[in-house]
């Protein structure tokens, strides 16, 4: 068990933009600690320069994800003791995307491709015409419900090797929105966000490696949306629509 | 990759899928008891299902490999599309005259 007095060694990514190296903190432990609970500490304690990026602190924000011991996670809902690697614990900035300073990243590659998969809301009918009945129990309902609670983290994103190798690819959480979209009746056109996501970058550079799946803290599964985007613009392209 | 290249690639590999398996399971029927080359080729000239077998095999093998190979070094060299064109195009094209010869030359009486 472990007590007040003991330490472990923290290593920190420090620096901005693509210049850096790792600094070591000496951090004690605690019965109960989450990785985030760690950065606040050495910011408080030891350098007030360390920069990060956090707001809820209960997991809901999406804000907070970093590179724990190379594993792309929220650092909030991630207990040390589950992650600690003898004493060691790294951590870094979420890969895949630009590093600013420290341990916050340029998230605007992220956002720029969900908004460039078809990620926004085109309504089917104005404000003054008759809102459609949607059942939770219809299959589109359901399907998309399957999907709906991604809240943005870019966990999957720095967990896609594909996003590493091809810049253009548009990524599982982007993927995964349009994929609502499409089950969303809704949707004013949801046959031009098929075409989107079968452009360039789009679903069919996925190779199903399942990463996104693996690493998302919500336990959504971006690689059966992508799968699912896929079935659906091969269906649209045999129709010849 | 692109939703034609997309369909392309999983098209052939869904005709390349029966063809692998004849191909293991006629050389494993054809090496029993030592294997020549006019044993073969006394199967194979003059047959239109074996010219047919790989004809189809040779064109599928073509198209899937050209496709993975432009994957693969988009990611791996992140060349401009049109190098990447050029060289599905050329390793296709390649892959079919080499086996259409190689499927000529062991059926073609």
């Amino acid at each position: 068990m472990a007590t007040e007095t003991d330490k472990m060694i923290v290593k920190v990514w420090r620096g901005e933009k693509n210049s850096g190296a790792y600094e070591t903190f000496s951090v004690p432990k605690k019965e109960n600690q989450t990785v985030l609970d760690v950065v606040t500490w050495i910011q408080q304690n030891l350098d007030p320069n360390l920069s990060y990026r956090f707001a809820c602190r209960v997991g809901m924000c999406g804000s907070c994800a970093m590179m724990v011991n190379n594993t792309p996670r929220w650092t909030c809902r991630t207990h040390v003791k589950k992650v600690l690697r003898g004493d060691m614990l790294e951590i870094a900035p979420l890969r895949n995307l630009p590093p600013i300073k420290d341990l916050v990243v340029d998230m605007d590659p992220f956002f720029d491709k969900w908004v460039a998969a078809g990620g926004h809301h085109a309504p089917s009918a104005s404000r003054y015409d008759q809102m459609p009945q949607i059942q939770s129990t219809e299959p589109e309902r359901a399907e998309a419900n399957k999907a709906i609670e991604c809240i943005n983290c870019a966990v999957c994103y720095a967990a896609c090797d594909t996003v590493t190798h091809n810049e253009n690819y548009l990524g599982p959480a982007a993927l995964q929105r349009a994929w609502t979209l499409v089950n969303d009746q809704k949707v004013k056109d949801r046959g031009a966000i098929l075409d989107t996501i079968s452009a360039k970058g789009g679903c069919h550079n996925c190779h199903s490696q399942g990463s996104c799946t693996l690493h998302c803290p919500n336990g959504l599964d971006p690689m059966r949306s992508i799968a699912g985007l896929k079935a659906e613009s091969i269906k649209r392209s045999l129709k010849g629509n | 990759m692109d939703l034609r290249l997309y369909i392309a690639q999983r098209l052939s590999a869904i005709v390349m899928i029966p063809l692998v398996f004849g191909h293991i399971g006629v050389m494993i029927y054809a090496i029993q008891g030592g294997l020549s080359a006019d044993e073969i080729l006394s199967r194979t000239q003059g047959s239109i299902f074996w010219f047919l077998f790989y004809g189809l095999f040779v064109v599928a093998v073509s198209v899937h490999g050209a496709i993975g190979l432009r994957t693969i070094i988009s990611e791996v060299l992140k060349l401009r599309e049109i190098f990447l064109d050029l060289i599905m195009w050329s390793f296709g094209l390649v892959s079919i005259f080499l086996g259409a010869r190689a499927v000529s030359a062991v059926t073609w009486i």
